[in-house]
C-alpha cells in the first residue's frame, strides 16, 4: 500500500517536472531562434534547415542595419525617452504616493478615489488625444512621457510599500527638525530601495516598449522610437497591414535582418530582466493585493 | 448664507488649520493630481463632444449639439455587429482559453518539489511579459511567415502544405490567442501562487492522513483555497471585456482579415485619428467604456451575492 503511493508520487513529480520543462523551453524557444537566425547567412536560411544556432557565423545583418542612420537615431530616441520617462515617473509617483501613503492627510480617501476610478472609466482615446492636442505636445517626445506621467497601479504599489514602513521613522525625524520633503528624500526613499527599484524598472520596460502613444501623437517620422521602426521593417514590409501603401517604396529586408532588428529591441529589456526578476513578484503582489 | 458662514467658521479654521499642517503633503500629490485632473478627467469631459458635431476651432463650448445622433449611427451601421462580435469572441477567447492557464500552471509549479527548478521554469515563463506586442507580433511574422518562416519550413519537410498563418482569416484567432498565452500565461501565475502559498500547512498534513493523494489534495485543498483570489481576478478579466487592447490587435490587423479582426479600439483609432470622425469615434469610445463599467459593477454584484469578498 505504502510503497504503492510513493511510486504514484514519483510518476506524478516526473510527469509534472518534464511537462514544466517543456513549457519552460517552448517559451524561450522562439528567442533563441531569432537570435540564431540573426547571425546566420542568408544562404543558410535559405536552405530552410531546422534552425537555432547557425553553423556559419556572420554579422552582415548587424552591419547593414546599423549602416542606415534610422535605426540609431530612434535606438537613441528610445533610450531617450526611457531615462528621461523612468526618471520623470518615478518622480511625480512617489511624491504622490508618500503624501496619499500618510493616514493624517485630509481627503486623503477623496483623493485615492479620484486615482482608482481612472483604472475603471477613461475618456478613450480621442478625447484624450485632443488634451494631449491642446496641451501642445502633439509631435513632441514629452507626448510619450506627460500623458502616462503616472501609472496608478505602480502608485498604489509604491503607496502600500511607504504604509508598510513604522511610523516611529518619520517621527523621530520630525523632532529632529525635518519637513515632510526632507522625511521622504532622507528616509523613506533609502528606507525603500527595493520597492524604489521594482517599480522603476516596470516604468523603464513600459517606456522601452512605448507604441501606441508614438503612432498616435508623433507624425514625424524622424522622430519615431525603436518600437514603431521595428513594426515598420517587419510587419509592413511584408505588406500585411492597414497602411501599407505609405511604406511600399522600402525593399523587404532579408529574414537575417528582420531578426536583427528584433534582437536589438529586445536587448535592453533582456539586459535588465535578471535585475527586475529579482523583485517583481513581491511587487506585483502588493500591487495585485491592494487593486 | 452669512449664518451658514459663521456656523461653519469654527469647523472652517480647523480644516484650514489642518491643511496648513500638512502643507508640504498637500504641495508632494499636488503634481500628480494635475496630471489625473489634465489627462485623465478632462477627457472624460471631453466625452460631450460624442453629443456634438465637434470643431476644433469652435472648441467644445461652441460646437453645435446633435444629440445621439452618433450613437444611433453606430448602432445602424452594419459595422457595428461585426465589431461587437469581434470583441466579444475575443474575449470568449480569452476567459474560456487563456484565463484557466495560469491557474494549472500554478498549480503544476507549487507542486515541483526542489525550489532551484521551480525558479528557473518561472524566470522563463514571466520573460516574454516584460516584451511589447511589437515584438511578439514580430517574432511570429517571421516565425509563421511563408517565405522562410522556420514553422512553415517544418511543415513542409514533414510533408504537410505551408500554412499562411498572417493572411488566413480563420487563422486569426488562434494565432491571437496564442499570443496572449505566451506572452501573459507565466505572468498570471505570479497572484495565484502567492494565494497558494498562503494556505495553511496543516490542512495539508490532514488531507494526507485522510489518504490523500497529490491530485486529491490539489482539487480538494489548494483550488477551493484560492478560489476567492480566482473570483477577484475573474471581476477584474470581465470589466476588461472590452479593453482588449488596442496595440496587439492593431498590430495584427490587414485588409484580408478585418472581418474577424477588427474590434472597437481598432474602429475608433481608425474612424477617429484617420478619417477625423471625432465626435463619432468618440462615440464609439464612449459606449465602450460604458458597457465595461457596467460589467465590472455587474460582476462585482454577482460574486457578492455569492458570497465572495468581490473588489470594492
Amino acid at each position: 500500500m505504502v510503497g504503492d503511493k510513493a511510486w504514484g508520487g514519483r510518476i506524478f513529480n516526473g510527469v509534472n517536472m518534464v511537462l514544466l520543462g517543456i513549457i519552460g523551453l517552448v517559451t524561450v524557444l522562439p528567442f533563441i531562434h531569432v537570435f540564431g537566425s540573426s547571425f546566420a547567412t542568408a544562404g543558410e536560411i535559405a536552405s530552410k534547415k531546422f534552425l537555432l544556432i547557425p553553423t556559419e557565423f556572420t554579422l552582415d545583418a548587424y552591419r547593414y542595419i546599423f549602416s542606415t542612420s534610422t535605426l540609431t537615431r530612434s535606438m537613441l530616441v528610445s533610450i531617450g525617452v526611457t531615462a528621461f520617462g523612468t526618471i520623470w515617473s518615478m518622480l511625480i509617483s512617489v511624491l504622490t504616493a508618500y503624501g496619499l501613503s500618510r493616514k493624517d492627510l485630509m481627503g486623503r480617501n477623496w483623493i485615492m478615489f479620484l486615482f482608482v476610478f481612472t483604472m475603471l472609466f477613461n475618456g478613450g482615446m480621442i478625447p484624450t488625444f485632443l488634451a494631449v492636442k491642446e496641451t501642445g505636445l502633439l509631435n513632441s517626445y514629452l507626448a510619450l512621457i506627460i500623458p502616462v506621467s503616472i501609472n496608478v497601479f505602480n502608485m498604489i504599489i509604491l503607496k502600500t510599500f511607504f504604509q508598510g514602513l513604522p511610523d516611529a521613522l518619520e517621527e523621530s525625524a520630525k523632532i529632529d527638525g525635518c519637513n515632510d520633503f526632507g522625511i521622504l528624500f532622507r528616509i523613506i526613499i533609502p528606507c525603500s530601495l527595493p520597492a524604489i527599484a521594482t517599480i522603476s524598472l516596470f516604468y523603464a520596460v513600459t517606456y522601452w516598449n512605448t507604441y501606441m502613444h508614438a503612432i498616435l501623437y508623433l507624425s514625424d517620422a524622424a522622430k519615431w522610437p525603436a518600437q514603431v521602426l521595428l513594426r515598420q521593417i517587419i510587419v509592413l514590409a511584408s505588406g500585411l497591414s492597414y497602411d501599407n501603401a505609405v511604406y511600399t517604396d522600402v525593399p523587404p529586408p532579408s529574414q537575417a535582418v528582420k531578426m536583427a532588428v528584433i534582437v536589438v529591441a529586445t536587448v535592453p529589456v533582456l539586459l535588465v530582466y535578471p535585475f527586475l526578476q529579482k523583485h517583481f513578484a513581491k511587487g506585483a503582489l502588493l500591487g495585485s493585493v491592494k487593486a | 448664507m452669512n449664518s451658514q458662514l459663521t456656523l461653519s467658521s469654527g469647523k472652517r479654521a480647523h480644516i484650514m488649520r489642518s491643511i496648513l499642517k500638512n502643507k508640504w503633503l498637500y504641495l508632494m500629490i499636488f503634481p500628480g493630481l494635475l496630471y489625473i485632473l489634465i489627462y485623465k478627467y478632462i477627457p472624460m469631459y471631453g466625452l460631450i463632444i460624442s453629443f456634438q458635431n465637434y470643431k476644433s476651432y469652435h472648441g467644445i463650448l461652441g460646437s453645435e449639439w446633435v444629440g445621439f445622433e452618433h450613437f444611433e449611427r453606430l448602432f445602424g451601421s452594419p459595422d457595428f455587429w461585426m465589431i461587437f462580435s469581434n470583441t466579444i469572441i475575443l474575449f470568449a477567447l480569452q476567459l474560456l482559453i487563456f484565463f484557466p492557464i495560469p491557474i494549472i500552471l500554478a498549480l503544476m509549479l507549487n507542486e515541483l518539489r526542489s525550489e532551484k527548478y521551480k525558479r528557473t521554469v518561472q524566470t522563463l515563463i514571466y520573460l516574454p511579459h516584460f516584451m511589447s506586442w511589437v515584438i511578439v507580433v514580430s517574432l511570429s511574422f517571421v516565425i509563421f511567415t511563408v517565405d522562410g518562416g522556420i514553422f512553415n519550413s517544418l511543415l513542409e519537410v514533414l510533408g504537410f502544405e505551408k500554412i499562411n498563418f498572417l493572411l488566413k482569416e480563420e487563422w486569426f484567432r488562434p494565432m491571437y490567442i496564442l499570443q496572449v498565452i505566451w506572452r501573459e500565461a507565466g505572468w498570471g501565475t505570479i497572484i495565484f501562487l502567492a494565494a497558494i502559498a498562503s494556505v495553511d500547512p496543516q490542512l495539508y498534513e490532514a488531507a494526507k492522513m485522510d489518504g490523500a493523494g497529490r491530485i486529491r489534495q490539489m482539487l480538494n485543498i489548494t483550488l477551493p483555497a484560492i478560489k476567492s483570489v480566482i473570483v477577484v481576478l475573474l471581476i477584474l478579466k470581465i470589466g476588461d471585456v472590452l479593453e482588449l487592447g488596442f496595440e496587439h490587435v492593431y498590430l495584427l490587423l490587414n485588409s484580408t482579415n478585418r472581418q474577424v479582426a477588427e474590434i472597437f479600439d481598432t474602429y475608433v483609432y481608425v474612424t477617429g485619428i484617420h478619417q477625423g470622425q471625432l465626435s463619432y469615434s468618440t462615440a464609439v469610445g464612449f459606449f465602450k467604456g460604458f458597457v465595461g463599467l457596467v460589467l465590472v459593477i455587474g460582476a462585482n454584484w454577482l460574486a457578492k451575492k455569492y458570497g465572495e469578498d468581490g473588489i470594492y
